[in-house]
């Protein structure tokens, strides 16, 4: 069998970038000064101790569009911080008072949550996704495998 | 409800014949098997063996009494009783990729077959050189086509794909049929052209949270053919109706995504999927939303008996919750995901038996009837 002395760097094209075919996604722009926004509207509820509040205006218009990965830290940060300033017992509560999109961008911020574990963030989260798990069902955490765009 | 297991291994897919006393299926390899029924006793009649790969897509015309089947092997055949025996006709399907679901038309002239490569091909007879030719519908797809609809009229498609969107395609083949009337859904129906299609996840419900849907697994027309539904993998469900307005409504479901999805009557439709029994979906065309109607399983046993202090503990310790269930399995009939639903009698618009078959081997045939007297506050519109 002849041996190939020619260049191999051939087999290093990736062939499926030239194909005319192939699917590129769609993508649209984000807005970035969102976070300051909801960094405020739910800091004030947070401080007075209206925690109901502050869950409802954290989970207002999430940096689903933007590409900027700091947004989607910023808002993830001020989640976590809204979701462990409720008690235990408030927690129920809490999701009752969400409906349905909400409880999957709920369930979409708690399995982001879980991905980088810092001291207690786990064992709250945990508890959330127990709730939310009751609220929303597998459909719901299936929708949050499936989104095509993350939080 | 009648339980029957034909094979430990999965039916990759399922057609009846027209009085309903055959069926033609598919058990996970390279043939298709027919069984005839004898009171409540299957005996397998025939067997179908020339494909090269696994059967992925069973249709049976009713009228014209022939068979199409299409598999992974790219190939098609179209299967025509000649005295006892089947005979296959291959018709070349020009794909690159394994064939995935496959339909015959209404008037039974034509049939389509949803592919990996993209596109669907649609295949008619041509008298003169007696062989099937086929036609190729490939933009706007972007992915396999993962299931496929017709329209009454013959000429509509309707096609869900895995790029997460849900099409209805003009197959209008001028060679075999006259030009069709205007529908609600278009009154322009060239070959090939887009009439409707939908957007990522639906449009209304709520804020819709911008982009998502999964790959469409299951679409279905209803009996008139003005109202279309599909489900998709991230658990919804959605119903579209054509008009000037296309309005469509979609409803994220509790349960696993659905695998197949069909109407019973206009307004009710029943689908299946990964959570292995049957639920029914309301559609309210006045206000244009989804509910669901409730799951169609055997109702559930009570057992009545008290769990002792010591069972509750170790409960806690297998599976976290204290709950009586002490059952291991599934209290559903079917075992495992049920892949694909089909009407036996009534049509789509008065639907009084449905079939399903599933990942298990097994087919469970339903009657509408019973089931509503069965299940409580089932109401099926």
């Amino acid at each position: 069998m002849s041996k190939n002395t020619v260049s191999n760097r051939f087999r290093t094209v990736d062939v499926d970038e030239y194909d005319e075919n192939k699917f590129v996604d769609e993508e649209d722009g984000g807005e970035n000064q969102l976070p300051d926004i909801v960094h405020v509207a739910s800091l004030t509820p947070l401080c007075t101790g209206n925690l109901m509040e502050a869950l409802q205006a954290v989970l207002k218009n999430p940096p689903i569009n933007t590409k900027n990965q700091n947004v989607k830290d910023c808002a993830e940060g001020l989640v976590l911080k809204v979701l462990s300033a409720f008690k235990s017992s408030d927690v129920d509560k809490g999701v009752q008072s969400l409906d349905k999109n909400g409880v999957d961008l709920l369930m979409k911020y708690i399995y982001k949550g879980f991905e980088t574990p810092s001291d207690n963030s786990s064992a709250v989260l945990l508890q959330w996704h127990e709730k939310a798990l009751s609220a929303g069902g597998l459909g719901c955490i299936v929708r949050v495998l499936t989104a095509r765009k993350t939080v | 409800m009648a339980y029957h297991s034909f094979l430990l291994e999965p039916i990759s897919c399922h057609s009846w014949n027209k009085d309903r006393t055959q069926i033609a299926l598919c058990p996970n390899n390279h043939d298709v098997h027919i069984y005839k029924k004898d009171g409540t006793k299957w005996t397998k009649i025939h067997e179908l063996k020339e494909h090269n790969g696994q059967v992925t897509g069973i249709d049976w015309a009713p009228e014209s009494n022939r068979i199409v089947t299409c598999g992974t092997d790219r190939n098609a055949y179209v299967w025509s009783l000649k005295g006892e025996v089947w005979k296959p006709t291959l018709v070349i399907l020009r794909i690159n990729r394994a064939a995935r679901c496959v339909s015959w038309s209404p008037k039974e002239n034509k049939f389509a077959v949803g592919s990996g490569s993209r596109l669907i091909s649609i295949c008619y007879f041509e008298q003169e050189n007696d062989w099937w030719v086929c036609k190729h519908i490939k933009k706007p797809i972007r992915s396999t086509v993962l299931s496929l609809d017709w329209h009454p009229n013959n000429v509509l498609l309707a096609a869900g794909s895995c790029d997460f969107k849900c099409r209805v395609f003009s197959a209008y083949i001028k060679e075999v049929e006259e030009k069709p009337g205007p529908t609600v859904w278009g009154s322009k129906m060239p070959f090939g052209e887009v009439l409707f299609e939908s957007g990522p996840s639906g449009v209304s419900g709520g804020a819709g949270e911008g982009a998502g849907g999964g790959w469409v697994h299951g679409v279905c027309f209803s009996h008139s053919g003005n109202r279309l539904a599909w489900t998709s993998h991230d658990s919804t469900v959605a119903i579209a109706e054509g008009g000037k307005t296309s309005t469509i409504s979609s409803l994220s479901s509790e349960t696993l995504p659905l695998l197949c999805v069909s109407f019973i009557t206009e307004n009710s439709l029943v689908a299946a999927g990964h959570d292995c029994y049957p639920v029914l979906f309301v559609y309210d065309g006045t206000k244009g939303s989804v509910t669901f109607g409730g799951k169609l399983d055997v109702p559930k046993q009570t057992s009545q008996r008290g769990i002792s202090a010591r069972e509750r503990f170790q409960n806690l310790d297998r599976r976290a919750t204290s709950s009586e269930t002490t059952e291991q399995g599934l209290e559903s009939l079917h075992k495992n995901s049920i892949s694909q639903i089909s009407v036996l009698e009534g049509g789509k618009s008065k639907c009084s038996t449905f079939c399903t078959t599933g990942m298990d081997g097994g087919m469970v045939t339903w009657d509408v009837k019973s089931l509503e007297s069965d299940l409580k506050d089932l109401k099926i519109v």
